[in-house]
Parts: structure tokens; sequence; C-alpha cells
């Protein structure tokens, strides 16, 4: 394994600088997919049939809660990455476990939120307009559960092995992973939410 | 749910396929048993990561699903042979149909594309393996295991039943109440994501892993066909991924996506599928157009006639293929300016195809021409595709289309575009490099005798079907009465299809009579060829080259061979690390096979079994650390000798 000295150690080897160039790639594919979602969101926004329409359901407190922490995960694992160029493993590994935390407080909302609307009888099945949200919604909050997994196992593997070209790599790469999630959420909250209560 | 539900039945055909599965499988079973070639088969060939292994892989599924398409071509062909005929019913031909399409384009086209590209690309760049050696298994297995889900499908539970484009309504819950649609969306999805993993790493394969002085002017052409063609299957894949995903939540959890209440929008599904599906049509073109390029330049001993602009115009086919999709379905009602806008786009398609004819053509011209069999092929490919190209501006004129829509004339069309097109050109291709990775050709009589045959007989078999789209027969009609007048052609065309099947029969009776009396051949490079996969040995060993090649021209080996100034390699050698085997990929597989299995019976439990398993074998992958193994350079030299068949 050649390590190149003049790089951050997650872009050390020929390996990892692919891995990441891939990992990037990844995120295009993701945005394609995200947009279609957005795609059939928009174009079925208008369709709730007798069920309740976007203004009826959607209530700000919850949104906002969720917003504030997913934005704030987003800050702490950018410091956690920084912590680990300056081979801090002690303070990255905290960070990345709030981002972590967090994550979760983020999911928990959401199911929450999920619960109450399908308590008021809006459902999956109730009209298209609603299909299309909770897909939507659905697909981002799976794409937070999976990377709280992800996550976990990274964490997992720097606190055995410390920051090596793999691992520091890992960790960057989730990094990047973790961002996009904070992106597509602004895209939610923006377009979704706050467009939807207007 | 009973055994009877669960199980095909009351069908013969289905009876005998039932009975032919487990005879193939225990036939597999003992054969590895009585050889002892079990653990052969897992070191050398489940567990793999090398790229030419996992090509040859793809290749062989292929070819297995080419067969199976096949036979469904022929039931198809038999059943309309003849005025009111009773070999299939209405719902067997309709699944025959459905499964037909699913399995020539997505099982067999791509795969055989992949193959191809997994054996050729990092050979033709120079690199050891592709980027990523790993998810490179994993792209496979979960390719075979979506094949092999909807190939289960013919007798557990039943096929997929609403053509291949699974059009909405007709594909619901409510009309097609079977779990048929089922495995159509989950087996595609399986994989569906496979695919796009390849696309990426072939994508960063070829950006990051080019040997030195190899600059992107300077790739052959199927290579750069393969870097575009993994640039539309990363933006056009996902698309597919949602379409399949809201069609499994429509018909799994009842929601209203595509339905006709409740603000469903049942042409939803058929822009999504479209958006996808047109591009996905370039997915399997472009490659067959970079295989054509490298064969003919090869066999014409010219350099390629407008390099530059066959790059721009697969580049701007690119483009295009992804803002033409509503010319599938001009009849549907979305209005004259929607229309006219995607029927000129269509049409602008022809352009740089037309580009791409004439600098073919042109590279023939005054050329050294050698007419063998991969060649054969690839002119015979340049009329044919012609008419299809041609009969596709007649079907994109929209208000053309009109007449044109949903007949026989489409079905002309597109088979005159993919058979020519896609199927050729893989054939060209396995026979232009079969030598490289087995060390032997193909028998060229036989070769020549099969192209013969497959193309007279491709001929007779589609042309007809022209006429009878013009004369008014519908596509996807399983019977018609004789005073429609249809008989004579449909006979005709079955007669055709015969032919072609002989043809393909005789394709693979060479590959066993190759197997057996080729004479084995040792330079390496058995077509006087141009691009760097002839630099080495055939076949190739494991680490490709023992000398990362150093390009300084475009047909760098070529111009190694004529000019003693260009070389390629300088014959200093340095030990070479490659990956190590893994099992995981292919349990990977296995697991989302069965997570697939469980969810089209909507069984949840064991579904959620499976799908802990995906994540558990995800997450003992993470911790893998794979140091790979290290040739020594003495151990490079002893090979290198052997395969230059000195003694060592």
């Amino acid at each position: 394994m050649k390590l190149d000295a003049s790089l951050p150690l997650e872009y050390s080897t020929e390996e990892n600088s692919n891995r990441i160039l891939g990992f990037w790639i990844f995120l295009g594919a993701e945005i394609a997919l995200f947009s279609t979602l957005f795609t059939v969101y928009f174009v079925l926004v208008n369709r709730y049939a007798s069920g309740p329409s976007s203004k009826e359901l959607f209530a700000l407190a919850p949104v906002l809660t969720e917003t504030f922490v997913l934005l704030t995960s987003s800050f702490t694992i950018g410091l956690a990455i920084n912590a680990m160029r300056h081979n801090f493993k002690k303070p990255a590994m905290v960070f990345m476990a709030i981002t972590l935390v967090l994550g979760l407080v983020f999911l928990s909302v959401e199911i929450n939120e999920f619960v109450t609307y399908v308590h008021d009888g809006a459902t999956l099945s109730t009209s298209a307009f609603l299909s299309s949200l909770f897909v939507l919604l659905g697909t981002h909050g799976a794409h937070v559960t999976f990377g709280f997994l992800w996550g976990s196992m990274i964490l997992i593997q720097v606190a055995r092995e410390g920051f090596t070209p793999a691992t520091a790599n890992k960790s960057f790469i989730f990094s990047l992973y973790w961002h996009f999630l904070d992106v597509v959420w602004i895209f939610i909250f923006s377009f979704v939410y706050l467009k939807g209560m207007m | 749910m009973k055994w009877d539900e669960f199980f095909v039945t009351g069908e013969p055909m289905i009876y005998a396929a039932m009975v032919a599965i487990a005879l193939t499988s225990i036939g597999i079973v003992a054969g590895l048993t009585y050889f002892k070639k079990w653990g052969y088969l897992w070191r050398e060939w489940l567990t793999t990561v090398d790229h030419k292994r996992i090509g040859v892989m793809y290749i062989i599924s292929a070819l297995l699903m080419l067969f199976r398409g096949g036979v469904d071509a022929l039931m198809m062909r038999a059943q309309t042979a003849a005025p009111d005929m009773k070999f299939l019913d209405a719902q067997h031909y309709n699944e025959v149909f459905t499964t037909h399409g699913l399995i020539m384009i997505l099982f067999m086209a791509m795969p055989f594309i992949f193959g191809l590209m997994n054996v050729v690309v990092p050979l033709q760049i120079g690199a050891r393996d592709v980027a990523f050696p790993r998810l490179n298994a994993i792209s496979f297995w979960m390719f075979f295991f979506g094949a092999m889900l909807l190939n289960l499908s013919f007798v557990i539970g039943g096929s997929p039943d609403a053509g291949w484009s699974a059009y909405f309504p007709l594909a619901s819950k409510e009309f097609s109440p079977s779990v048929g649609n089922n495995y159509y969306a989950i087996a595609l999805q399986i994989s569906g994501i496979g695919t796009l993993m390849t696309g990426i790493n072939f994508l960063v394969t070829i950006l990051r892993m080019r040997a030195p002085g190899l600059e992107l002017m300077r790739m052959p052409m199927f290579t750069w066909s393969t870097l575009i063609t993994s640039v539309i299957i990363t933006f056009a894949f996902p698309v597919l991924t949602i379409a399949l995903l809201l069609m499994t939540f429509d018909r799994l959890f009842d929601s209203q996506f595509f339905t006709m209440a409740n603000g469903g929008m049942d042409m939803l599904w058929a822009n999504l599928f479209w958006i996808w599906g047109h591009p996905e049509v370039y997915i399997v073109i472009l490659p067959a157009f970079g295989i054509y390029s490298d064969i003919i330049s090869t066999f014409s001993k010219k350099n390629l006639y407008g390099y530059k602009s066959m790059v721009v115009s697969m580049l701007a086919i690119s483009l295009l293929s992804f803002v033409v999709w509503a010319h599938h379905f001009y009849t549907m009602g979305q209005g004259v300016m929607v229309n006219g806008f995607f029927s000129i786009a269509t049409m602008a398609i022809a352009v740089p195809t037309g580009v791409k004819i004439f600098n073919w053509l042109f590279t023939l011209r005054k050329g050294r021409i050698s007419f063998t069999t991969p060649m054969l092929y690839a002119m015979a490919f340049i009329p044919i595709f012609t008419i299809g190209g041609l009969t596709g501006v007649m079907l994109a004129m929209a208000s053309a289309d009109y007449h044109y829509h949903n007949t026989m004339f489409l079905v002309a069309h597109f088979h005159y575009v993919l058979i020519p097109g896609a199927v050729f050109a893989v054939i060209a291709g396995f026979h232009y490099w079969f030598p490289k990775v087995f060390g032997f050709r193909l028998n060229e009589k036989l070769g020549k005798l099969a192209f013969w045959l497959i193309v007279v007989c491709f001929n007779i078999t589609f042309f007809p079907l022209f006429l009878l789209g013009l004369k008014g027969m519908t596509r996807r009609m399983y019977t018609y009465s004789a005073e429609t007048g249809f008989g004579p052609l449909n006979f005709v065309s079955f007669l055709g299809a015969l032919g072609l099947a002989a043809g393909f029969v005789v394709l693979v009776y060479n590959i066993y009579w190759s197997i057996r009396y080729s004479p084995r051949e040792t330079t390496g490079d058995p077509w006087d060829a141009r691009t760097l996969e002839w630099a080495t040995h055939s076949p190739i060993p494991p680490y490709n080259f023992a000398e990362i090649p150093n390009v300084k021209t475009r047909d760098a080996f070529w111009f190694s061979k004529i000019d003693k100034n260009l070389p390629i390699f300088s014959g200093k050698l340095e030990p070479i690390h490659l990956p190590s085997n893994t099992g995981k990929p292919f349990v990977l597989g296995l697991a989302f096979f069965f997570l697939g299995f469980f969810l089209v019976f909507s069984l949840w439990t064991p579904a959620i079994i499976a799908g802990l398993a995906v994540l558990a074998i995800m997450a003992a992958m993470s911790f893998d650390r794979d140091h790979g193994i290290i040739i020594p350079v003495e151990e490079i030299r002893a090979t290198e000798k052997k395969l230059r068949g000195e003694s060592i």
C-alpha cells in the first residue's frame, strides 16, 4: 500500500481516493433518485382525494425540531471530521456519537409524526398525495436509519483501530453521506413542509 | 396459501418445465459431486473478484437467458404461426411475451454487454482490475439472483403478465391479482441495484485507473462507449429504482400512486418507466457501437475514421436519450406541443447515429478487410440497423405514429435495432475476444455457418412483421381468425424463427467443438489487433499485465508492433498487489434472493429475517480488512515464461 503523506489520511492511498470519487458518483445517483421522488410528490401533491390536504395535515413544531436536530448533526459530523484531520481520536468519536444520537432523535420525531398522521386517518392508502408524502419522507428516513447503522459500525472500527487510512476513509465517506441527507432534508423542509403550509 | 396456489398448475408445458428444472438441478448437483468440483466451483468462481472470471460468469448467464428467452420467442411464433392456434392460452401467451421482453433486455443483452465490459475494459486501459473488485462481485451476484428470482416465477406463483413495460392500471393489484408483477417489481429491483453499482464501478475504473499516457482521447472506442454508458446507467437507473419502489408499494401496501381512484395517476408509471426505459435502450446499444468500432478498425487494418466525431456523437446520443421518452406513448393524449417536442428530439437522434454509420463506412473504405466471423456480424449490422433506424424515424413522427402505434410494425422496428445492434454486437464481441480469455479461437467455418443462418433467418422472421403491422395486426394478440389474412406472413415468420434457433444451436455447438478441437494459440494476438488487451498473453494471467503498459498514441499496441521507437513495455517488473477472494458477495446475493422471494409472497416474518441477514452481511463486510495478496517478481517471471510456452 503506497501512502502519500502530502494528502489527508482519507485520500492517502489510490484505493482511498477512488472510493471517495466513487461515493461522489453514488451521491449523483442519489440526487437522481430523490429528484424522481420529489417530482412524483409535486405531480401528486394536489391529488388528495377525500383525504386531508397538505395545509390541513402539516404542523410546524415537530418539523422545526427535526430540521434543527438534523442541521446540528450535520455540523457535528463536520466537527468530527475536523478532529479526525488533527488525529484527535476521542473528540472525533464523541462528535460522531453525538451525530448518531441526533440522528436517532430525528427518527423518533419523524416516526412520532407518522403515527400522528395515521392516527388522524391520513394513511399511505388514503390518497395519492399521502402515498407520495410517506414514500418521500420514508425514503429519507430509511436513509437516516441506514446511516445510523452504518455510522455505528464505523464508530466501533475507529474505537478499535484508531484513524488508519481505512477507517479515516470510511469516516470521511460517511460524513459525505450524512451531509447529503441534510441537503435532502432542506429541500423537504422548504418544498414539502413550508410550501405545503402556505 | 395452499400448495396448488403456490405452484403453477394445470398446464402440461409448465409441468414439463418443472420436470426439466428439477432434472437439470439434480444433474448439476450430481455432476459436481461426482467429479468433486464443489471446492473448485467455490474457490475459483463463486468467490472470485477477478474481473475476467466475473465477465465469464456474466456471459454464461447471458447465454442461458438467451436460451430461455429464445424458447419464449419460439413459443410465441408457434402460437401465431396459423389462425386460431390452440398451442398457448391467452394467459400463458401474456406471460410468455412479458418474460421474453424482460429476459432478453435485462437478463440477456445487458449482462452479455457487462460480461464483455468486465473482461475487456480493464485490459483496454492497461489496469489490473476494476476500481472496486469486491463491489463488482456484488453487482454480478445481485444481477444473477435477480434473474433467478424472475425465472422462478414461471413455476412458482406465476409470471408477470402485463407486458415488459407493465403499464398501470393493468399491472395493478386490482387487474393483475397474481404475484407475477410482484416478481417483476422485486426481481428487477435487485438486479437493478447491481447494475447501478456496475455503472459507478466502471466510471471510477475508466476515470482513475488508466495506464500512464492513456489520455481520454486515446482510449479505444469500446472503453469510450462503456464510460458513456456508465454515465447513463448512473442517472437512469435511480428512476427505475423509484418506479419499481412505487409499484411495490402499490401492490403490497395499497398505496395510491398509479391507481384509478383516490388521486392516483396511471400515466405517472408510463412516464417514470420510459424516463428509465429509453436511456436503457442506449445502455445496450452504445457498447455495441463500441464493439463494432473496435472490430471494424481491427479487420480493416485502419485506425477508426472520425475518432472525435465518434465520441461527440455518443455524448450527443446519451444526452438526447433522456429527452425522448414520451415517444413511447404519443397516443396517450399529452397534446400537440408535447408530442411535437418529443418527435423532434427523437428524430434528432438519427443525426449522431448517422454520423457513426458514415464513420464506419469510411473506416472500411480502402481498408484491407478480412472477413472473419466478428467482422461479418459488423458488416451485416450496418445495413440491417439502418433499416431499423429509418423505421424508427417513421415511428418518431407523432402524427404518423397513430397509425403504427402498438402494431407489429413497432415490434419489427425494435427487433431490427436491438438484434443487429445489441445481439449481433455481443456475438461479434464474443467471437472476437473469446481467444483472449480462453487462448483459442472459435472455429471460423462453424462461426460463419451460424452467422449466415442467423442473419438470413433474422430477416425472414422479422421483415414480415413490418408488413403485418401495416396491415393492422396489433402486437401482443395471442390469436387471430383466418379472415384477417395475417396467416401466411406469420407462418413465414415462424419458419424464420426456427432457422434463427438453428443458427444459435450452431453457435453453441461451435463453442463445444472449439473447446475440443480448436488449435491453441500462444501469441496473445490472433487477429493482429490494435488495442492494449492484445498486448498480454491468452489466456490472461490473474494480474493481466506483468508490467503496466506505457501509452504514447491511440492504438498503442498496433504502433508498438510496427514502430520499434514506440514500445509499451520497458521490461521492469515490480511485485503486484491483487485483492483476495471473498464469499460474502455470493452470500449477500443469496440473502437478497430470499428477501425478494418472501416479499413477493408477502411472507413478512421470513422477509424481515432475510432483511436482517442482508444487513448483517453488509456489516460483516464493513469489518473486513482485505490486505490482498502480493505476487513477487520471481513468480511473475515464472508465470510469464510458462505463458510464452518456454520451459521454466
